[in-house]
């Protein structure tokens, strides 16, 4: 009798062992491909910018410091590729403060407003602002999820011994990404 | 937005085992009448809802796509509507881009389809491009999304075809009762089974009537609440319920009916697609919820996008009483903050949008109906139908003939 007692606890603690640890790989394989999502959408937005600055630069002779800052954001961003989320997280927020900047002053250049190859870059532009924030969002959720899982009883001592590191939120820094990360210009 | 999915399986697998209830408990009653054989009946409409599941379940999609004469477009033909779902397939972690329809119709309306996440597509109607702009276009686009990555295509459509056998099976028994009782072909021989199988009979008789309005409202009961919980994944994913909110206010103000919808197609739709003639859209459809309860709920979301947020203001407007999101649901997620209200330069510009969005989409119509563009030299832009033989057109402008 007893030994079934003890093959009945062994078997259901085996089970345990096994769910958990499969859920724990599950939500850390959604974090990393959350992750990678966002590192598309960033690299679109780099690739991006020179064309949109080659485009308006034209038209807003009078804006050379805007443009300028844009450009430098932009470089430090590429450079933050790869260098871990916090570092890079903070260099994307000075470039969507700088982007939002030259969005907002295109509003005084009607004839640039006008011109169809713009229209098309700002829509993708948009676009891409949005799916940045949305993917943020998402890795937000995938990574609250996933350190829930790695900090709560009884699947943190799984993630102990295993070596399931807590994530780190791709956080929004500076003020001016904060107050517009979104564009709409429908 | 993931244990959603599964804890409100269990719910409508016992609706269903319902009606697949009903479905057999009919065979049974025809196949007695008609066959002497309670278990033979049994067998065929199990046989006939086999055959219409298997036809569904492959070719669901593009018969429906069809039905609708919806067109296939790329990224290229408007990349406004493929941002928006490629946008709301980032937000709601949905791994492939659906496939994207255009239905060409007047009426605003849009719908999802498709067996599982990996093979969706997501049709809207050309007036519905027209009419929203972007914030509630995303909306309606969240919750056609939802529907795709709640896999409410497949459990309604599972149970579309169990209610339209049910259905089928119904209206040729009352027809064959009909046309029986019209020759007293079959009465004579079974008149020696003596009053219990008459007594049988006429049970049977009284649920073949009755089963079709059951199962109609168990299908309504399902296909209610999957809309409220696309509603609620459509507000998390776009972190806006005005968007949607409003957009449907705009949807139920629109008179004009899908013209391809049908009654099998209805609750695909985000708003239930049919209208007395000239009305509005009514609250009282019932393969949907009433539009202003929807509405009313999305705008009592209280400064929060959760799934908590939307089931608080569901028994708010509801008086109390339970929510319409599963507890598992709600239990994992944090508070979900608001997306700030778009900036004023923006909705100046959703103003002056709006005519440019009109030419967007009718430009876009007639190029999906291969109709060719020629750019006069006055600046009037003439469509030349792909049927045209001759090789010159006069613009009705200046009278400048163009060459084709």
């Amino acid at each position: 009798m007893a030994v079934y007692v003890v093959i009945g606890i062994v078997a259901i603690l085996l089970i345990m062992t096994v769910s958990t640890y499969n859920g724990l790989v599950r939500l850390r394989n959604r974090v990393r491909n959350a992750w990678a999502q966002i590192d598309v959408q960033l690299k679109r937005r780099h690739d991006l910018i020179p064309n949109l600055v080659e485009t308006a630069k034209g038209y807003m002779t009078h804006e050379r410091g805007t443009f300028e800052a844009v450009t430098k954001a932009r470089n430090l961003a590429q450079k933050a590729v790869g260098t871990g989320v916090g570092a890079q997280s903070k260099a994307e927020a000075g470039l969507s403060g700088a982007l939002s900047r030259l969005l907002l002053v295109v509003e005084n250049y009607p004839d640039l407003k006008a011109n169809q190859n713009f229209l098309a870059l700002q829509e993708e532009l948009t676009s891409t602002e949005n799916k940045i924030g949305f993917s943020r969002q998402y890795y937000n959720d995938s990574v609250l999820r996933y350190n829930n899982k790695t900090q709560m009883f009884p699947s943190n001592m799984m993630a102990g011994m295993m070596g399931f590191k807590a994530s780190e939120f791709f956080e929004v820094k500076v003020a001016e990404e904060r107050e517009a990360p979104k564009v709409s210009f429908s | 937005m993931w244990e959603q999915i599964r804890s409100n399986q269990i719910r409508s697998v016992i609706l269903v085992a319902g009606m697949a209830a009903l479905l057999l408990l009919m065979g049974y009653f025809l196949g007695l009448y008609f066959l002497d054989s309670g278990t033979g009946g049994m067998i065929i409409a199990l046989i006939l809802w086999a055959v219409m599941n298997l036809v569904a379940f492959f070719q669901g999609d593009n018969i429906m796509l069809a039905l609708s004469k919806a067109r296939k477009i790329k990224r290229d033909d408007y990349p406004r509507l493929y941002n928006i779902v490629e946008e709301m397939r980032i937000a709601s972690g949905l791994e492939k881009m659906p496939d994207i329809y255009i239905i060409d119709d007047p009426a605003l309306n849009a719908f999802a389809t498709g067996r599982n996440p990996n093979r969706a597509s997501i049709a809207v109607t050309s007036g519905l491009l027209q009419k929203l702009n972007r914030d509630e276009l995303q909306g309606v686009i969240g919750h056609e999304i939802a529907h795709v990555n709640n896999r409410d295509v497949l459990l309604m459509t599972l149970c579309g075809i169990l209610l339209g056998t049910i259905v089928i099976l119904a209206w040729y028994a009352t027809y064959m009762l009909f046309f029986s009782s019209m020759t007293g072909g079959r009465r004579s021989s079974s008149a020696g089974g003596g009053q219990a199988q008459l007594i049988i009979l006429a049970v049977g008789i009284i649920f073949i009537i009755l089963a079709p309005i059951a199962a109609q409202l168990i299908y309504f009961a399902i296909s209610r609440k999957r809309e409220y919980l696309a509603d609620s994944s459509s507000a998390l994913y776009t972190r806006y319920p005005e968007g949607l909110a409003s957009a449907l206010e705009k949807l139920a103000a629109s008179t004009a009916p899908v013209k391809s919808a049908n009654k099998s197609s209805a609750p695909m739709y985000i708003i239930n697609p049919f209208r007395k003639k000239g009305r509005a859209a009514s609250d009282l459809s019932s393969t949907h919820p009433p539009i202003s309860e929807r509405i009313h709920i999305l705008r009592s979301m209280a400064g929060g996008a959760s799934l908590a947020d939307y089931d608080n203001a569901f028994r708010a407007v509801h008086k109390g009483g339970r929510g319409v999101i599963p507890l598992p649901a709600i239990a994992g997620a944090g508070a979900v903050g608001l997306r700030p209200a778009v900036p004023e330069a923006a909705q100046r510009e959703a103003k002056l949008g709006k005519v440019e969005r009109t030419r967007e989409v009718s430009d876009l119509m007639w190029r999906l109906n291969n109709y060719k563009t020629i750019t006069c030299a006055c600046g009037t832009k003439l469509k030349v139908p792909p049927k045209l033989k001759s090789a010159n057109v006069k613009c009705p402008h200046c009278g400048r003939v163009n060459r084709v």
